[in-house]
């Protein structure tokens, strides 16, 4: 392991960690356009053409706000609720694949930070560890609304967390591999696990909503019965820290979703093109990104389009339908596999 | 068959509920969702119904009921006598006036020998119900198309001669809510109000 290689490492997590932060305050504008275009409005179109400094406004708003902390709170705690959530919602970024790889004179370069051999357990363990931060928040506020979020987060969560990893089982079986890289190279062309898995795909996406306390799913936050929820008691950039770890939550489950189920950096008829490595592997990239600017989107759009489950029913939802949907996915995967390797 | 279907409904748009289980295809939500998805994205690319407010407002009616205007005749001089009828009239005291009598050498700035030398209304207050100018028997205020703005102080609200009375070279039009129509109801003496 030479220092250069460490440095290209380095400059590569940098980079990669820019590209969530930006792309996550740029989703925050997004958000508000899209909503307002479900409503017939125009969203904020003020600061710059077409809002494009709104995120940067909002941002300077919440720094300069005051920085409030109720009294009766446990001061470690509450600081260290909004710093674990962004520091959890940042780390999964790690073994994404955001690109096949740059070969500069005769050395390649991937554009995958870590290509770890369990990539996909690694992002199940790290998505384990985000409710926390959410959890201790809500529990050092020392207050009703932000408690009754807090708990409500992590059932939830728990709930989700299994039916999600159960829709992935069959995804691992088919590709006999739990790194993500040799996941997204399974997937060559439009060889995407998506035609092959639906029913898995619908779990995941139900579920990954689910993980980023989304709508329908946003029961810890609800603002119509708990101001807030989790993080009711929390104001300025703490509060931010919150908010924006939401929307990198939704752009890393949308590049879990494309790497999954979409083909990641892959797209039809990419061999057929006569490109260069390194032309395809822009192309790739920037495909990966268009996918993934499709499911914020369909998060926007899913957010602005149904109402908020009620408790009981968020529970059934999740042990009752998409637990049994996810072990009958494994089992009919699993006999499809065993018929295929008896032909 | 049922009793309403034997009526029919009035408005033809009542349905009948009932408790029946749901189908697997509303059990699964998905069609349910689709259907919104489907809504929602029509909503997406229809026109918004923006206006962008200080660039372009909506239009407003001539006899729209905005902020009030003290007239001048074709003279110049102030019509209001502070006879306090639209003060009476005022259904949310919102009209306040001092009287004064008028100078000799005041001749070209007041009508008639009696004037009003403070005269306030509480924005605030005011309702913009037009009874102050229908009970205005010298012709002298008058509603506008014009909106009352915004202010940060209360105080602001309290507009005074210095607002409300129009300037000699900035005449304020009202023929379009004293069209001749109006202004021969307003002498009718068989309305009861004119009585």
């Amino acid at each position: 392991m030479d220092g250069n290689y460490i440095l290209y490492k380095l400059i590569l997590a940098s980079v990669i960690l820019l590209i969530s932060l930006v792309v996550a305050m740029y989703s925050t504008l997004l958000e508000r356009k899209v909503a307002g275009f479900f409503q017939d409005r125009l969203g904020p179109n003020r600061a710059g053409i077409g809002g494009i400094f709104q995120p940067l406004a909002d941002g300077l708003k919440l720094f300069f706000k005051e920085e409030f902390m109720p009294g009766t709170a446990d001061k470690f705690l509450y600081i260290l609720g909004p710093s674990l959530t962004m520091m959890i919602a940042l780390l999964t970024s790690a073994v994404i694949p955001w690109g096949n790889s740059f070969i500069i004179n005769g050395t390649e370069y991937t554009l995958q930070v870590a290509d770890i051999n369990v990539g996909v357990l690694y992002v199940f363990a790290i998505l384990s560890i985000g409710v926390y931060g959410i959890m201790i928040g809500g529990w050092a506020s020392n207050n009703k609304y932000a408690l009754i979020g807090a708990v409500r987060a992590a059932s939830q969560m728990i709930s989700y967390e299994l039916a999600m990893s159960m829709s992935i089982i069959a995804i691992v079986m088919m590709s006999g591999t739990l790194s993500l890289k040799d996941i997204v190279d399974q997937q060559h062309g439009m060889n995407w696990n998506v035609w092959y898995q639906p029913l898995g795909f619908l779990i995941f996406i139900v579920c990954a909503f689910a993980e980023c306390n989304r709508s329908p799913f946003d029961l810890p936050e609800c603002e119509t019965e708990l101001i807030g929820g989790y993080h009711t008691e929390y104001s300025s950039m703490k509060l931010g820290f919150y908010l924006f770890a939401e929307y990198i939550n939704m752009f890393i489950s949308s590049a879990m979703i494309a790497t999954l189920f979409f083909g990641g950096y892959n797209f039809p008829f990419m061999d057929s093109l006569n490109l260069s490595h390194n032309a395809l592997t822009i192309i790739g990239s920037l495909v990966f990104f268009v996918k993934i600017a499709f499911f914020v989107f369909f998060f926007m759009w899913v957010r602005w389009t149904l109402p908020r489950f009620r408790y009981d029913q968020l529970m059934r939802l999740g042990w009752k339908s998409l637990l049994p949907l996810a072990i009958i996915n494994i089992l009919i995967t699993g006999f499809v596999i065993m018929i295929k390797n008896h032909l | 068959m049922s009793v309403n279907q034997n009526i029919g409904s009035l408005s033809g748009r009542s349905k009948i509920v009932s408790n029946k289980k749901m189908t697997f295809a509303e059990r699964i939500y998905l069609p349910a969702i689709f259907g919104g998805f489907r809504i929602t994205l029509g909503h997406f690319f229809k026109k918004n119904t923006t206006i962008q407010y200080p660039e372009e407002t909506r239009p407003i009616a001539e006899i729209y009921r905005g902020k009030h205007v003290l007239k001048r005749d074709d003279e110049g001089r102030e019509r209001c006598t502070a006879c306090g009828l639209c003060a009476l009239a005022c259904p949310a005291e919102a009209i306040t006036m001092i009287a004064a009598e008028r100078k000799e050498d005041e001749m070209t700035l007041y009508r008639e020998e009696k004037y009003a030398s403070m005269y306030e209304i509480d924005m605030l207050r005011c309702i913009f119900c037009g009874l102050c100018e229908e009970a205005c028997p010298k012709e002298a205020i008058f509603l506008t198309n014009e909106i009352v703005p915004s202010n940060l102080e209360r105080s602001d609200f309290i507009y005074g001669k210095d607002v409300l009375v129009e300037p000699v070279d900035k005449r304020v039009d009202i023929s379009q809510r004293q069209t001749p129509e109006v202004l021969a109801f307003k002498k009718d003496k068989n309305q009861s109000h004119n009585s």
